[in-house]
């Protein structure tokens, strides 16, 4: 009975620590929503399904970077029968970074520094962002 | 297991036969029968030392090449990086030296480039196959694969190749944004332009040879281009031949 305020107080020093991760977020701003990607302006349609963009870009990376450089397969035809180049800068960043006035950092990035991955995609190809592209 | 000799004999003669005849249908039948005998594409490049020679100091194919790679510039020449450069006769051609070629061609350099040989060593020791030899003729580089092991370099004959010892990125000047540029810790050389290639475009090199046309590049499996006929019409050297790598690249030397 001696000791009931000093394990009250550790209960509940315990349980805010515990919680920290939700309280602090709340109270910092700091919130853990989806990370907001900058979209292209005027395309509505992307080389593949949103949907299966979302889940599987990675996969469609590594297909087209097999069959372009290895294959020599550089030219494909999209799930709604447009053909594309097969080009990370020059297809991809086309709208998601020109067009959308960004440049890897605000869409790709934005869900890779968010989920903690960082694909070496940007040592080599080149960036559309408005300030990178020296020309 | 016991057998006798002519169920032995029986059954090797069948065995005998039907390899031959397997052979035979790959031969003449079969899809890959005719496009095995004769590839219908091989790239290859002549270069015209006489008229690349005649004007002194030209390097408009190097700047072409360079600018559109994004190939760096680097000052030590221990970490130099190039596509294609200049050599000197006794470099270009130590067979062919004689007491009297570095009088001849004093001050007058080659230009050379990766030959794309035929038996290319580089393909051969390369660990992870980061090159390879397409069935154009071309000796493919994959920078994703490329593990920096420099084996390629030393096996390469003619000091085509290059390795990126720092990266690259500061030594540019302006970048190509349609083509990548490469990372620290690969090996790099010419790849004949296979971006531009399939895009039904000229390389770089040959098409920025405005003035002299000395680089002429085509399909060295058609007799009617034009490479074909100025190698079944002109003396042509090659780098290195004893070596046995077949190189590709053809040198008209006047």
């Amino acid at each position: 009975m001696r000791d009931r305020p000093l394990i009250l107080g550790g209960l509940i020093v315990f349980l805010a620590l515990v919680t920290f991760p939700v309280w602090y977020n709340a109270a910092a701003g700091t919130s853990s929503r989806p990370p907001q990607l900058k979209l292209p302006a005027g395309q509505k349609e992307c080389v593949a399904p949103v949907a299966f963009m979302k889940t599987s870009h990675m996969q469609l990376l590594i297909d087209w970077r097999e069959g372009a450089v290895r294959n020599n397969v550089r030219t494909f035809t999209a799930y709604n029968g447009k053909t594309y180049n097969v080009s990370l800068t020059n297809t991809c960043l086309d709208c998601h970074g020109v067009q959308a006035r960004a440049g890897q950092a605000d869409f790709c990035g934005r869900c890779h520094d968010y989920a903690g991955v960082t694909p070496k995609c940007w040592n080599c190809h080149n960036d559309r962002a408005p300030e990178s592209s020296k020309q | 297991m016991r057998i006798t000799r002519n169920r032995f004999l029986r059954i090797t003669g069948i065995s005998a036969l039907a390899v031959a005849g397997r052979k035979l249908a790959r031969l003449f039948g079969g899809p890959d029968g005719a496009a095995a005998a004769s590839p219908p594409v091989r790239w290859a490049m002549v270069i015209d030392t006489q008229k690349c020679l005649k004007k002194a100091g030209c390097v408009d194919c190097i700047a072409a090449c360079h600018k559109v790679h994004n190939v760096p510039e680097i000052k030590d020449r221990a970490h130099e990086i190039k596509w294609v450069w200049k050599e000197p006769f006794k470099q270009a051609f130590p067979a062919q030296e004689t007491a009297y070629t570095e009088e001849a061609y004093k001050g007058k350099p080659f230009p050379v480039l990766c030959n794309h040989c035929d038996n290319p060593p580089c393909v051969r020791v390369c660990p992870t196959k980061a090159t390879w030899k397409r069935e154009d003729g071309l000796v493919m580089m994959d920078w994703h694969r490329c593990i920096g092991c420099r084996y390629c370099m030393a096996a390469c004959p003619y000091g085509s190749r290059s390795f990126n010892w720092v990266d690259p990125r500061p030594h540019l000047r302006g970048i190509d944004i349609e083509f990548p540029t490469r990372t620290k810790g690969v090996v790099e050389k010419c790849t004949f332009c296979a971006e531009r290639l399939a895009r039904g475009q000229a390389p770089a090199c040959v098409q920025a040879c405005k003035e002299q046309k000395a680089l002429v590049f085509g399909n060295l499996a058609d007799p009617d281009s034009d490479v074909s006929r100025l190698v079944r019409s002109r003396f042509t050297l090659r780098r290195k031949p004893g070596l046995g790598t077949n190189p590709e690249v053809y040198y008209i030397v006047g």
